[in-house]
């Protein structure tokens, strides 16, 4: 009986691990925090800091979804930034897996600062 | 004994070496200092829209053919007095009043004044009541009827809030003037001064000090940021 369990539990293994979420390498060295903590913290971490920055005007906080954006987006094979809310990015495949729909990017840059609108000033 | 000719040739140095340094991280924005802006309307062409284009570039301010509606930050206004034909061509954007009427009408607490006199919308909290704009006599701030894209980093811009000049708050944070001042002094005939009011050193201070400049609106006692000269 009890091999029986473990046959079936290993079987169902390979179902469940393809079920959850993927996404591209980060740019960057290391993230702020250890990844239990990004998980579990990141909303508050951001909540907190956009209040700062944009009501007291502290820049250069530790947390900054500018930054995670900078990090996170992945670039496509023809040279451009994807959005990390698109499916199976970064800030998406998560989302998607909890069924959590974050708000942020209805109003925030999904790509890092694009060069050439710049330049074109 | 310093005469007429030393006094413009201090000031112009004073042009080339403006003062302008990042605020350091984790320092929050002081009242210390007054951002304004100093418009000279005798420079600022009819036809010239160099400064409304360099803002729509710099938030990256996408419209839908519909200018009526489309987010606006600055826009130029041309006037004319019947009485004498004088025409002036003025450049207008949120005039970051001291006493702004939007924060007080504002039922959330989303329109706000920063500590540096930078009236901003939080838009986390703005609910898209549209208060701010009745209550604005500038006509200074827009509203996003329709979902955004091609937002910049810098400026976040979203469906259901409002909107308007920032005075490019991210880049005085960043000792750097606002875009459309920069693009006016490299495309166009440098009409706009940026600086700090409550630096007696500055510029733009002295130059208050020194000449004869006006607000928009003055009788409503707002006390705006930005002046104007020549109108």
């Amino acid at each position: 009986m009890g091999a029986l369990a473990v046959l079936i539990t290993l079987l169902a293994l390979p179902a469940f691990a393809a079920d959850l979420p993927q996404w591209p390498k980060a740019k960057g060295e290391a993230c702020i925090a250890a990844n239990d903590v990004m998980r579990r913290e990141h909303p508050d971490m951001l909540k907190h800091q956009r209040d700062d920055t944009l009501r007291l005007g502290i820049r250069g906080a530790k947390a900054s979804l500018k930054a995670c954006v900078e990090c996170h987006a992945a670039t496509s094979a023809d040279g451009h930034a994807v959005p990390v809310d698109a499916p199976g990015q970064f800030c998406q495949s998560c989302h998607s897996y909890v069924a959590v729909k974050p708000d942020c990017f209805e109003c925030h840059a999904t790509t890092p600062k694009a060069t050439v609108r710049e330049a074109s000033r | 004994m310093i005469n007429r000719r030393h006094m413009i040739l201090a000031s112009g140095a004073m042009l080339v070496a403006a003062p302008a340094t990042a605020r350091q991280a984790g320092q929050p924005a002081s009242a210390a200092q007054r951002w304004g802006l100093l418009i000279d309307t005798s420079k600022c062409g009819v036809e010239c829209t160099v400064c409304v284009e360099a803002c729509k570039a710099e938030m990256g301010l996408s419209g839908h053919d519909r200018p009526r509606t489309d987010a606006q930050y600055v826009r130029k206004v041309n006037v004319r007095d019947p009485a004498t034909g004088a025409a002036h061509s003025v450049p207008v954007m949120c005039q970051h009043c001291a006493k702004p009427p939007c924060v007080d009408v504002c039922p959330t607490g989303a329109s706000m004044k920063r500590a540096d006199g930078i009236v901003l919308v939080d838009r986390h909290i703005c609910i898209g009541c549209r208060y701010c704009m009745m209550a604005c006599p500038y006509k200074a701030r827009s509203f996003a009827h329709e979902d955004q894209s091609g937002q910049q980093p810098h400026l976040p811009r979203g469906k259901g809030t409002v909107e308007g000049c920032t005075l490019c708050v991210h880049r005085i944070d960043e000792g750097k003037p606002p875009a459309c001042v920069e693009a006016c002094a490299a495309r166009a005939r440098g009409a706009m001064l940026f600086g700090d009011l409550n630096d007696p050193k500055s510029e733009i201070a002295q130059k208050v000090a020194r000449e004869a400049t006006t607000r928009i609106r003055a009788d409503l006692g707002l006390e705006p940021g930005v002046r104007y000269q020549g109108i």
